[in-house]
């Protein structure tokens, strides 16, 4: 009941509040350059942007849940309609300069639809997870919830934009675990996907391929079920690298190009050694707030943006890192906990599902500045310079007050 | 969907859990790349941003033996460049090329020296002259990476006079960096390319410098002395055996006139005292890049001024090797002092079906060993020849080291040319079996025919002549004294010879060349050459004062004529170092 004011979950929010502070002065340093450019004075408008953005938050807390589950189906539409639109007229910019991420109408830059888009998917799959009595038992059993991340998916692949694809299937997965779907059954959804990863070694693939066998054996799925991932795997793991193989080095490097722009092997491998140089060199205290060389004389790039936590290892050392990295930590636990306390599953999906989110953009962003994810260009929440993700990560902590306000009842008792 | 409170519970768990696990490891995972690998990194991190400017050494300054200089560093201008890729360092070649004129050489040079050592400054203009440096210099700002600096330029203060000497320097070469020996060198810098400058390349090569400056991820220079300088060192002095105003001397004395070389030695430590070959150059054109034009003018120069004619140059000995056919026979008691052939000079020798000529028309007569060394009786050396015979006579020359260099400290010194042991199959080799006879050791005696050797070899010879038999190894620079003993004959005999010596510059024929006050010894030669018939080459070796020789002169004058010219011009050298000496030196003798 709204009269009843529950006082706001005041830890998450001190977290957010703690991890943006930190991000403007990561901004604000990674400005702080002997080759002096634009990026100098853009803490400013990532100040106003926090600002925009923990108002937005503090507007959608006091909204309600409901007033949420009706408005999913309408924002994922208004979602799609745009990643549909991006196609014709959108533009690049910045780290993706060849991709058409961006709307833009007469010339001023707009946005990125894919940041509205995750909030959107998020709380569709909430709603279609939250609709059905129990959880799906089969693959077919999960076309709705694939159609709903796949079509935005699919959009967002075609900009293309491999990072905020990986942060949709990171999504899918984490919210069909938290409805319930059974382990096995989401090994079974995701093999495809692993057996590709895994393909570059034939003798990896093969343990993989049997354990999958033993897996269908003992699940029994439906013929057409086991038939099509079984299938599908020799696909992904045989098929596929042959055909790769088939392929000019200049046709793979194309496709790869495709898939993620930045991958281009001279560029990101230099970008790369460079945020690995700026971060091990940092050691354990670091060099200093501002100070970081490798950062001021601009061999890190993108130092504002996809590499800015390469500043905040070279200039706070291990020490920092470490410290933001539970921040991290802690911010997620306690969104895991508002999902797990909420009396009303939608309300719980959409929580998980935004932790998932953030999971995904940490882990990848982190992991790619040491060198042990793919370089993709995605953003690191509350600290990489942008607006439209600055907006996304705070509407997403709003919405995740909002779920920790309303309908706390059942599970008082509850202790992670 | 299942959504029963202990259900969602044990998901809560599962995903705290994975959620946990996966920071551990990111947090893992960056403390080894910061705390384990941090100074890997560091390192790396370092390389990265600070760039060296080598600051070069001055090379080590060159003293005769008295502290005059031989070779100095005068200031100079080196302009480099902090260049990216080949490309930029084209463009900025091109925009120099716009302030000031820069030939296709220099920009390949540059793109040369680039290719070898990328991340070192490239050297634009190893030696820039002023100009150049003041029109760069105002328009700094327009050639970001651009490093002036100062780059000490090597200078001969008697240039031409010590050119077959001291050598000089250059930029190090393409062929010279892929050598071992070079194996830490880098392209731009200088090397010693001849004489004492390349003998003694690691004594006189200083340490080079460094100064640290910061640069951004293009190459910009954005801090200056981001570390201390690393100050160039230069080495110690390094001290010759030369006698500058000798050398001055020599230089003069041959003027633009004569061809020649000569060699002036201390004849018990074998110290030289001066080394020349003329015509000359001036090493100071070849600091920084010979210039086409100078460099066409001595390659055009009939007279080849870039042959050393002292070490290089090979020239059959003629008369003055008939101390070695004297010695050799002497060795195998085959002849005395005051023995006579069996043929008298009238003139020449009749061997089988030919007649070998004396160089005097008229003939010497009968003449003794001595007589015949004084008026260089070739009559009597032919008959000395056969008596020795060719075995003998090849094995013993061998011995007294006519096919050995005589192990000057200096580079590129030639291997005199002489039959090897047996002298059978060298002739058979030579001519075939059947394409020669025993006349050939009449010619070997007299010192032609198949016999061509260094002056400085030759002044080797005649310091065991001046002293006690054994031969003292030349040293320009080196302290350490190294004499072998040549002949195997008494000391009465040597001293036979030695007054026989000292009668060809009294009586004999260098009787022109005596000095007042003082006793020369010695023994001429005119050898005929190949390619001149009508004009001999002149040699003259010898000693002085012969009861106490101080020094030892041996003189090739090409197409010089007669030996006597030849003596001429060693008795004026032994004269100015004597008389010198005598000035310079307080009586040590006294009431």
């Amino acid at each position: 009941m709204r009269s009843q004011v529950v006082p706001t979950e005041w830890p998450l929010v001190a977290l957010a509040l703690l991890l943006t502070a930190c991000g403007v002065a990561m901004v604000y340093s990674a400005g702080q350059t002997d080759v002096p450019n634009f990026v100098e004075g853009i803490w400013r408008t990532q100040v106003l942007w926090a600002v925009l953005g923990i108002g937005t938050a503090y507007v959608t807390s006091r909204l309600s849940v409901r007033l949420l589950e009706w408005g999913a189906v309408p924002l994922y539409l208004v979602a799609v309609f745009l990643l549909v639109l991006l196609l014709f007229i959108g533009t690049g910019a910045g780290t993706a300069a060849g991709t058409k991420s961006w709307l833009t109408i007469g010339g001023v830059r707009l946005g990125q639809p894919s940041e509205l888009a995750k909030v959107a998917v998020v709380l569709m799959l909430a709603r279609v997870l939250s609709a059905e009595r129990t959880a799906p038992t089969s693959l077919f059993g999960l076309w709705r919830p694939a159609l709903i991340v796949g079509v935005p998916w699919l959009l967002i692949m075609a900009q293309p934009d491999l990072g905020t694809g990986i942060v949709f299937i990171g999504i899918f997965f984490a919210m069909l675990f938290w409805s319930g779907v059974s382990w096995p059954l989401l090994l079974m959804a995701a093999s495809p996907g692993i057996s590709l990863i895994l393909a570059f070694s034939t003798g990896v693939w093969g343990a993989w391929f049997l354990l999958l066998l033993a897996l269908v054996a003992w699940k029994r799925p439906s013929w057409i079920e086991s038939t099509a991932i079984v299938g599908a795997n020799v696909a992904m793991g045989v098929v596929a690298p042959i055909l790769w193989e088939r392929l000019n080095p200049y046709q793979q490097r194309r496709l790869l190009v495709f898939l993620d722009p930045s991958s281009d092997p001279r560029a990101s491998g230099y970008h790369l050694i460079q945020s690995q140089v700026a971060i091990g060199s940092g050691g354990f205290f670091g060099k200093g707030f501002t100070d970081g060389s490798q950062k001021r004389l601009a061999f890190l790039p993108e130092q504002h943006t996809d590499f800015i936590y390469a500043v905040v290892g070279e200039e706070f050392g291990f020490v920092g890192v470490g410290f933001v990295l539970a921040l991290f930590c802690i911010l997620l636990l306690r969104t895991v906990r508002i999902a797990a306390r909420s009396a009303n599953p939608f309300a719980s999906l959409v929580a998980f599902g935004l932790t998932a989110a953030f999971f995904t953009h940490i882990v990848v962003n982190v992991g790619m500045t040491i060198g042990l994810m793919p370089i993709t260009g995605i953003p690191l929440p509350f600290f990489s310079y942008g607006g439209s993700f600055m907006l996304a990560c705070w509407l997403s902590i709003g919405i995740l007050a909002l779920v920790s306000s309303e309908g706390r009842g059942r599970a008082d008792g509850l202790v992670i | 969907m299942s959504f029963h409170p202990n259900a969602v519970q044990g998901r809560a768990r599962v995903a705290s859990a994975l959620l946990f696990l996966m920071f551990l490891f990111l947090g893992g995972s960056f403390f080894r790349t910061q705390v384990l690998q941090g100074a890997r990194y560091h390192l790396q991190s370092e390389e990265n941003r600070l760039r060296e400017l080598p600051l070069p050494a001055p090379r080590g300054v060159i003293y005769d033996r008295t502290g005059r200089v031989i070779a100095e560093n005068l200031p100079g201008y080196a302009i480099s460049l902090l260049a990216r890729n080949e490309d930029s360092l084209r463009v900025m070649m091109r925009r120099i090329g716009q302030v000031v004129p820069v030939t296709p050489e220099q920009t390949g040079a540059a793109v040369r020296r680039f290719r070898r050592e990328p991340t070192r400054p490239t050297v634009l203009f190893p030696d820039a002259p002023f100009a150049l440096v003041s029109a760069l210099e105002e328009r700094r700002l327009e050639f970001p990476g651009l490093i002036i600096q100062s780059a000490p330029k090597r200078h001969y203060p008697d240039g031409p006079a010590v050119s077959a000497l001291v050598g000089y320097t250059g930029e190090i070469s393409e062929i010279e960096l892929g050598q071992e020996r070079f194996a830490e060198y880098k392209p731009g810098q200088q090397v010693g390319k001849d004489g004492i400058e390349r003998q003694y390349e690691a004594r006189l090569r200083g340490r080079e410098g460094a100064r640290y400056v910061e640069v951004d991820a293009r190459g910009r220079v954005v801090r200056e002395q981001a570390r201390p300088d690393q100050v160039p060192e230069a080495p110690p002095a390094l001290y010759t055996n030369i006698d500058l105003d000798l050398q001055r001397f020599v230089h003069e004395l041959f003027g633009d006139s004569l061809i020649g070389g000569v060699v002036a030695m201390e004849p018990r430590s074998g110290e030289v005292l001066a080394l020349h070959s003329a015509p000359t150059f001036d090493p100071n054109q070849f600091i920084g890049g010979i210039p086409r034009d100078y460099w066409s003018e001595l390659q055009g120069d009939p007279r080849r001024p870039l042959y050393n004619k002292a070490i290089k140059g090979t020239y059959p000995p003629g008369s003055i090797w008939k101390l070695h056919t004297s010695i050799i026979a002497m060795e195998a008691k085959q002849v005395r002092i005051d023995e006579r052939m069996p043929v008298p000079c009238r003139g020449g020798f009749q061997f089988g079906n030919r007649f070998f000529r004396c160089w005097k028309e008229d003939g010497h007569g009968d003449v003794t060993l001595a007589q015949a060394l004084e008026v260089s009786c070739d009559t009597y050396f032919y008959q000395l020849g056969i008596r020795i015979g060719l075995q003998s006579l090849v094995a013993g020359g061998i011995r007294l080291g006519s096919r050995d260099r005589s192990g000057i400290d200096l580079p590129a010194e030639s291997r005199p040319l002489f039959p090897s042991d047996p002298a059978r199959e060298y002739y058979d080799r030579l001519f075939g079996p059947q394409g020669w006879t025993q006349a050939v050791s009449l010619n070997l005696a007299i010192g032609q025919g198949e016999n061509s050797q260094t002056v400085v070899n030759l002044a080797r010879f005649y310091t065991a002549l001046a002293t006690d038999g054994a031969a003292a190894r030349p040293e320009v620079v080196r302290g350490e004294s190294e004499r072998t003993p040549l002949f195997n004959i008494t000391p009465a005999q040597l001293r036979a010879l030695q007054e026989a010596m000292a009668a060809v510059v009294g009586t004999g024929t260098a009787a022109g060349s005596r000095l007042e006050g003082i006793t020369v010894a010695g023994k001429t030669g005119t050898a005929q050459n190949a390619q001149d018939a009508e004009r001999d080459h002149a040699w003259f070796a010898g000693y002085a004062p012969a009861d106490d020789p101080k020094i030892v002169v041996a003189v090739l004058l090409e197409f010089g004529g007669g030996g006597s010219r030849a003596a001429r011009v060693a008795a004026r050298i032994i004269e100015h170092y004597l008389k010198g000496q005598v000035v310079s030196l307080p009586p040590t003798e006294g009431p």
